[in-house]
């Protein structure tokens, strides 16, 4: 694993992404912080970190689209398939290769605090806390890009769609505010998500009994409920849709909570991201 | 044709006495309905070069790959010196050095850092890291090109970088996937040279298309044709077993439907084949080597007043042997297919006959084998 990191990261500075991802963030803080805090005068440091959020919808799907899709390009994930290692292991190193990446300008925006401590009262456990919460947000969405590189050998085509999923999910909690709170409509909603759910199951295993038995399953569970017990699914589906988001939870940071669950729940997604990638990797090998 | 097997379980039994390398059996790789690879099983002994020869489309990557973990089989196991490839594939893998079709190389390296990466990856002690680093570029002739980046060397240079890929780690089985492809002349003699000399510390496996390569540098050969194994021998064995057959060649004035009455009636002929040219008619029979059925063929045509214009004797050279067992008919099973012929050789405007004598040596050959060795 050590290897692989180590090469994946050296890759990163051998070609010039590494340093476009850096110099990127670092620019954004940098205009931020002179905006928020320089020009403004203020002391809340976890303001510049909340409002540039938004920066890694370009910067990651930058720094992911290579990392998988460039070694099914180039045939090197033969390699990675032949050499004694396993494919956990490769996904860990390249993904905690990216995560060094990201760590260069979170540990060099981390000064900035300090910096400004020097001028006024900064409140240092917001704005710490808040860089954790950046980072994790950055890890998660890292681990998102991975996955979506490890599906196609084309680095634009990993680009773009890394891009669109980061920015549905940027928009879902907005999204979420102009659907119908009613119990029908999360039926209805849940509905179609079961019917997608079974048709991609279907596609993946070609087994249409299976296909069909899982989604009669789900929806008689669904149909349980709303009869049994409708006012439970009142808002249920739009509630989701704010909690999937990970830059809407992530705003609780900048918003001055240190909320632990969010932390778990960034964790969890990119530990589930991670073992899709390695899926599709293992995958890979079946087709 | 002729039916051909020297592949069979009392092969097994004669090299009991040599190490397995490689154990595959009944392998088989479906892509949704498209059958790669068929029921393939072989053995590969120790410190030999072995090579894979098939014409392109055979099955030869896919079983390369899946023997190296590269691809997964849809059934039948592979086992590299007894560890199974997907059971305990970290440690099965250890003994494997792989050149796929292409050199999987990082561009964005140079040969030094790449090969480093490897023996990181490969887990060599960091103490034999930089010998074997430096043996496998003298080896292969890239001592001079070690700190140049990777995507500005030439393809040569490239396949040989892939090659110290995999002797790094000292594997004791390398495989080669057409290791010479796109090389000049003067590099694959190189390359030859460098394989014949991996073969003495080695087991190595190497896939080709091209005969005489395989001919020049391997131990073994391993015949694979429609995802199936038809042969598999030394190349001198090859050769003398079917050098037992020669081929007459000749130029008929009338066609096939007229000829082929004539020629049944000779019991000695294994196989027709004909070619029909305006009024004249080519015809290509296969005999056994012994039986001079010259004179007989002449009279029998003499006797039926149809005018030979021209008849030729040639003995089979291991590029017939190839293009006879690699053109076989997809659906034929080549183990079960003995007697009814009738329907492929049709299909292939290729009439071709069996005769029940011409299995007879080969059955009593098994036979031998296997009492040989209870």
């Amino acid at each position: 694993m050590t290897a692989i990191f180590k090469r994946e990261f050296r890759s990163y500075f051998n070609n010039i992404l590494g340093y476009i991802f850096c110099a990127f963030i670092l620019l954004f803080a940098g205009i931020y912080t002179m905006a928020i805090n320089l020009k403004s005068g203020s002391a809340n440091f976890e303001y510049v970190l909340g409002n540039m959020a938004f920066i890694f919808l370009i910067a990651v799907p930058i720094l992911t689209m290579r990392s998988i899709a460039e070694d099914r390009k180039q045939k090197t994930d033969q390699l990675l398939y032949s050499l004694p290692v396993s494919m956990t292991e490769v996904v860990m190193g390249k993904f905690l290769a990216m995560i060094a990446v990201l760590l260069i300008p979170i540990v060099i925006v981390g000064l900035y605090p300090l910096i400004l401590s020097a001028f006024g009262n900064v409140n240092m456990f917001a704005a710490y806390g808040t860089l954790l919460g950046f980072f994790l947000l950055g890890s998660c969405l890292i681990a998102m890009g991975l996955f979506i590189s490890s599906l196609t050998d084309n680095q634009v085509v990993a680009v773009i769609a890394s891009f669109i999923v980061m920015l549905l999910n940027y928009f879902v909690g907005t999204l979420a505010d102009y659907l119908s709170y009613s119990p029908n409509a999360t039926f209805i909603a849940f509905t179609v998500i079961i019917v997608a759910v079974a048709a991609v199951l279907y596609y993946m295993t070609k087994n249409s009994m299976l296909a069909v038995i899982v989604a009669a399953i789900l929806e008689i569970f669904l149909v349980i409920i709303k009869v049994s017990n409708s006012d439970s699914l009142y808002g249920l589906f739009p509630r989701i849709m704010d909690k999937i988001s990970v830059f809407e939870r992530f705003y609780n940071f900048p918003n001055g909570m240190f909320d632990i669950t969010t932390i778990v729940y960034f964790l969890v997604i990119t530990a589930i991201f991670l073992f899709f990638t390695v899926q599709s990797m293992e995958k890979r090998r079946w087709s | 044709m002729t039916v051909y097997r020297v592949y069979d379980k009392g092969y097994d039994n004669i090299l009991k006495g040599m190490k397995k390398m490689i154990e595959v059996k009944g392998l088989t790789k479906k892509y949704g309905n498209h059958t790669a690879v068929s029921n393939l099983s072989f053995t590969i002994e120790e410190d030999q070069v072995y090579g894979f020869l098939g014409p392109n489309g055979a099955g030869k990557s896919t079983t390369m790959n899946i023997i190296t973990g590269c691809l997964s089989a849809t059934d039948g196991t592979v086992a590299i010196d007894g560890l199974d490839i997907y059971e305990n594939a970290v440690d099965a893998k250890k003994h494997i050095g792989y050149l796929p079709e292409i050199p999987p190389l990082y561009m964005d390296m140079t040969p030094m850092e790449y090969l480093e990466f490897i023996a990181e990856v490969k887990k060599v002690e960091k103490s034999e890291r930089k010998t074997q680093i430096e043996e496998a570029m003298i080896e292969t002739g890239i001592k001079n090109v070690e700190n140049r980046l990777i995507k500005n060397l030439s393809k040569g240079y490239r396949q040989r970088v892939g090659i110290a890929q995999a002797l790094v780690g000292n594997p004791s089985v390398i495989i080669l996937d057409e290791p010479t492809v796109g090389l000049d002349p003067k590099q694959i003699i190189e390359i030859r040279e460098l394989i014949k000399n991996l073969g003495k510390k080695h087991t190595v496996i190497l896939s080709s298309h091209i005969l005489s390569e395989v001919q020049a540098v391997c131990d073994k050969i391993l015949i694979i044709s429609n995802g199936k194994l038809v042969a598999c021998d030394t190349p001198e064995n090859l050769e003398s077993l079917f050098a037992g057959t020669k081929t007459i060649k000749l130029t008929v004035k009338g066609d096939s439907g007229n000829i082929d009455p004539i020629l049944n009636n000779i019991p000695e002929i294994r196989n027709i084949r004909y070619k029909n040219n305006g009024e004249k008619t080519m015809v290509e029979i296969t005999t056994d080597k012994e039986s001079d059925i010259a004179e007989k063929i002449f009279f029998a045509f003499a006797d039926a007043r149809m005018p030979i214009l021209r008849m030729t004797e040639e003995t089979a050279t291991l590029e017939d042997i190839f293009l006879e067992l690699t053109s076989i008919d997809k659906d034929v099973d080549i183990e079960t297919e003995n007697t009814d012929d009738e329907s492929v050789s049709e299909e292939y405007e290729d009439h071709e006959e069996y005769n029940e004598e011409s299995e007879e040596p080969v059955k009593e050959e098994e036979a031998e084998d296997n009492d040989g060795n209870i």
